[in-house]
């Protein structure tokens, strides 16, 4: 049995590790059979409900609201415009310093005096029921000036366009431009040059819980509980308590099952502090859950970005210079507090990040308009990124004539190359496109595929197959948002006791979603302190429990909150070691702790169970020296220090077949190869994978928030925004290749958005590739079946 | 609007209530009697997350008025689970971690459980057409294809 404290041995090699291994998830049980804790299931004592009156109209001046018929409803405990709340919470402005020029207007939890997109709440009605406020909803009369909408970003930056909040001059909330190496040179030495203008609609999270939110004021203690579905509770407590003019001290927030988060449920929503507000105000428990059609207008969209872009390229298939301009539309104020302006920022930051072409010129530009609010969902500006790089590497290849596998064989960053930059200035510590991409050549046989597709094509019937290799952006430093003046953490801490029969209990500030914290916790505790993981019990989400931190987001909790969790499981093994030292009076290093039970480390020969030095720890300490003190409690925290982000890399390949009749894309099968570092859990890496895949795939083929010219939303339903059916949807294979972080001891990195950032990419390139023998390109998304009839001139 | 009396068996209980006639099942279940296991996606009949039997079928909660379950027999997920009917299934999600947030399972799980009803031993085809109406966010839906598919295998055939 190998010793723990001989060189050259990781934490990772202690006997009966638990890392690597597929555990089942502790807290499933409770899920399937239906015993889940959402926070729509809560319901306490004096508990009302609030519905909200809203907008119809994207842009418009609010001249009256006539509560009175309202407030005489069966029911109804209150009815509070947004002009009463605003003296209960302050408005906010989602700027960040590092994002130079980024600006926004003061936003209110209610509108005051002008609603600026269709869906904002422009009133409050509380009584005992949902159904009762909904009633007195439509009772409150709202006198409105409709104003003109701003919709098209193009056209909002127009010379003479209306400003949406004169105050900030115009309508350009943010813009970055970038300059790497010699584009123009490059551009005009190139043998082939391409150029297109790619489009992104606009879709959203659709996570099957809605919002939901209990806030519950206790004017006798002065403490303000709240329970939320949320991503990051500490970043709750601080936003309301900085709002409502409290201490943090006296607000707490508890987030136990949440149905679905995806980066929806990471921002600050102005009717969910609204809810907040109006319990302080109404004194009693107050609670909101978002209906569908509220979620649709309200829950922040994503993407919404067009871009036109360049490529240049040798015969010799080397890539030359990428350029691209984005222009996205955000709605009418940036998203609080982490921002809108975040995407196009990575956007910027990724396109052509697999590869080692040094001349990249980039412009975005982040504007406002009178749609719903735009901002952070899983991916975060890599679906966009790689959709434009893949598509213009696959541009390239068809103009001289190349494979797309060769092409990027010739132009990925070599696997021996690091650490390095990219032309954008990321900085890379070790990944694997290389020997990624010849995984993913094997896994889908696709000499097989080509030929295939040969033989089909005689026969009338098109098939493609699109590559898209990506990098994604994960356990985020300070850089992300500290830097910037936001008050979220990048740091995570674990607290970590024995209890008194020698189990562990463990509190954690990442959070659960779903995607396994607590099961990659207790797999890293149970193997770095040397317990069955039966004996070690995870808790997640409770701002007054554990220690502090950011929550889960940017693929970070497996990560950062992993290397917490490590360090304060071979903490605790020390301190508890020191314990059966003394009582076995034997030096703490000749001692380990494997399966439960105190041994000897070199010959694993049992000493004395752990319940039993617990036992004599805590019931006869009198038996130890009266100078020695048992500390049979750590905390340990944890963040990256040395690199701001620890990127990933994978590939993705689609294979699908177009129907050149009807326009219908049926998606055949799906390959990717990950590489996250040191896999934990491989089972929760393939399916947060696969998840976002299929999160990636429904943006490519059918979600879209359809919006018509006044800025009012088509299709807030799920009749008509079409959410990925399992009819639909393909078996997805999964590889990995595996290159740890040198930074933390545990060496995982993140896996939670891989699957997102590219598969839209894939399916848009399989798609052309099925086409080729058309001679026509698509770019745009989603790729509707009309979309393709037009690109065939069938239409 | 006035609330009518109603009389119903819920997992094996006899239940009396009044309700309004506008409140569906799925809130009455989850409002009145406190069975929150059944969940509330879009209310209009799309997404499968507030499914539970009725009379032995599983139906939308959402689409199915209180009232018109008034002489009914009604089994959401608790009941199932606790009569261990589910467990085979149950089983095999967990197993295979078919789940994540966990919110669509409950409804997953019952359509999951009719289909085997119907055909013990389907394709994975006939698998992914026959929870197309339950919507899943969270696994792409592979994951659930597989643990139904093992379940069919580990019942062999037999998934009373």
């Amino acid at each position: 049995m190998s010793d723990v404290t001989s060189p050259g041995l990781t934490v990772l090699d202690r006997p009966n590790s638990y890392i690597g291994r597929s555990i089942p998830r502790p807290n499933l049980q409770r899920l399937t059979e239906g015993r889940g804790q959402f926070v729509s299931d809560l319901n306490l004592p004096r508990m009302v409900h609030v519905a909200f009156v809203r907008s119809p109209y994207a842009h418009a001046r609010i001249l009256g609201i006539d509560t009175s018929a309202a407030k005489a409803a069966p029911g109804v405990v209150a009815v509070v415009t947004g002009k009463e709340l605003a003296e209960v919470m302050t408005p906010w402005v989602g700027v960040l310093s590092h994002l130079k020029g980024l600006k926004s207007a003061p936003q209110h939890a209610i509108a005051v005096d002008r609603a600026c997109w269709q869906g904002e709440a422009v009133a409050a009605v509380v009584a005992r029921t949902r159904a009762e406020a909904e009633d007195a909803a439509e009772l409150v009369a709202v006198e409105y000036e409709e104003l003109e909408p701003i919709v098209d970003p193009e056209a909002a930056l127009a010379p003479g366009a209306k400003v949406i909040h004169p105050e900030l001059g115009d309508n350009l909330a943010f813009e970055r431009v970038l300059d790497a190496g010699e584009v123009d040179k490059a551009f005009a030495e190139a043998d082939e040059v391409v150029d297109v203008t790619f489009e992104f609609g606009r879709h959203t999270g659709v996570t099957l819980e809605p919002r939901a939110i209990v806030a519950d004021w206790n004017p006798s203690e002065q403490r303000m509980t709240v329970y939320q579905g949320t991503q990051a509770p500490h970043m709750m407590q601080n936003i309301i308590a900085k709002h409502l003019g409290l201490q943090e001290s006296q607000v707490r927030v508890i987030c136990k099952d949440v149905g679905g988060s995806f980066g929806i449920k990471v921002h600050v929503y102005a009717d969910e502090m609204a809810a907040v507000a109006l319990s302080k105000m109404l004194k009693r428990p107050v609670k909101f859950v978002a209906d569908r059609l509220e979620s649709f207008v309200t829950d922040i969209h994503a993407r919404d970005h067009k871009i036109k872009a360049k490529v240049a390229v040798k015969k010799d298939g080397t890539i030359t210079a990428f350029e691209i301009d984005d222009i996205t539309g955000i709605g009418p104020y940036s998203m609080y507090p982490r921002t809108s302006g975040i995407e196009a920022n990575q956007v910027v930051n990724l396109v052509g990040g697999p590869y080692k072409t040094p001349n990249y010129r980039a412009r975005a530009r982040v504007v406002f308009q009178n749609k719903n609010v735009m901002c952070q969902y899983r991916g975060v500006g890599h679906p966009i990124a790689c959709a434009v790089t893949e598509g213009l590497v696959d541009l390239a290849a068809q103009a001289i004539g190349m494979d797309p596998f060769e092409i990027r064989r010739r132009n990925v960053i070599p696997d021996d190359a690091y650490p390095c930059s990219s032309a954008s200035g990321l900085k890379f510590e070790a990944l694997s496109h290389q020997a990624s991409l010849d995984k993913l050549y094997e896994m889908t046989n696709y000499e097989a595929l080509r030929q295939e597709q040969a033989e089909l094509r005689k026969r009338g019937i098109y098939r493609g197959i699109g590559l898209a290799a990506f990098i994604e952006v994960t356990n985020p430093s300070a850089a992300f948002y500290g830097v910037g003046g936001a008050r979220i953490s990048s740091q995570d801490g674990a607290a970590v006791r024995l209890d008194a029969q020698g189990s562990l209990i463990c509190h954690v500030s990442v959070t659960e979603q779903g995607q396994g914290t607590e099961a990659v916790i207790a797999q890293v505790l149970a193997t770095s302190f040397g317990v069955p993981i039966d004996r070690v019990r995870v808790i997640t989400g409770d701002t007054d429990a554990t220690p502090y931190g950011g929550g889960t987001w940017a693929s970070r909790a497996a990560g950062i909150g992993g290397e917490a969790a490590l360090q304060a499981g071979k903490a605790l093994r020390e301190n508890v070691l020191k314990v059966a030292g003394t009582i076995l009076q034997a030096q703490p290093q000749s001692l380990d702790i494997r399966d439960g039970i105190i041994v000897d480390a070199d010959t694993g020969r049992e000493r004395i169970s752990l319940d039993e030095v617990a036992r004599i720890a805590y019931f006869r300490p009198d038996t130890l020296p009266h100078d020695f003190q048992p500390e049979l409690m750590v905390v340990r925290h944890y963040v990256p220090k040395k690199y701001p982000f620890a990127f990933t890399n994978g590939i993705n390949a689609c294979w699908l077949e177009v129907d050149v009749e009807t326009g219908f894309i049926k998606l055949l099968k799906y390959w990717i190869v990950e590489d996250c570092g040191t896999i934990i859990n491989p089972q929760l890496v393939d399916e947060q994978i696969r998840g976002g895949v299929v999160q990636g795939l429904g943006p490519a083929l059918t979600e879209h928030c359809v919006y018509d010219d006044r800025g009012r939303l088509l299709n807030g339903s799920m009749m008509s925004y079409l959410v990925p059916m399992a009819g639909e949807m393909p078996d997805i294979e999964v590889g990995h290749v595996v290159s740890p972080t040198a930074e933390s001891e545990l060496g995982a990195k993140g896996a939670g958005e891989a699957g997102t950032a590219g598969a839209a990419a894939a399916v848009v390139n399989a798609v052309n590739d099925a086409l080729s023998p058309f001679g026509v390109r698509i770019t745009k998304i989603p790729i509707a079946p009309e979309v393709v009839l037009r690109a065939l001139g069938r239409i | 609007m006035k609330s009518v009396p109603i009389s119903l068996t819920v997992n094996g209980e006899v239940v009396e209530a009044l309700v309004p006639p506008r409140q569906h099942l799925a809130d009455f279940l989850r409002e009145t009697l406190g069975l929150t296991g059944t969940h509330i996606g879009c209310e209009q009949g799309v997404c499968g997350a507030c499914s539970v039997r009725l009379n032995g079928e599983v139906v939308r909660g959402c689409l199915v008025l209180a009232v018109q379950a008034d002489g009914s027999r009604v089994d959401t997920i608790e009941g199932v689970s606790d009569a261990g009917e589910l467990t085979h299934l149950q089983r095999a999600f967990e197993n295979r971690n078919a789940l994540q947030c966990g919110y669509c399972t409950p409804g997953m799980l019952l359509t999951a459980a009719e289909l085997l009803k119907l055909n013990s031993r389907p394709s994975r085809e006939e698998i992914r057409e026959f929870i197309s109406g339950n919507y899943c966010r969270c696994t792409g839906y592979h994951a659930i294809v597989d643990a139904i598919e093992a379940a069919a295998q580990a019942s062999g055939g037999d998934v009373s």
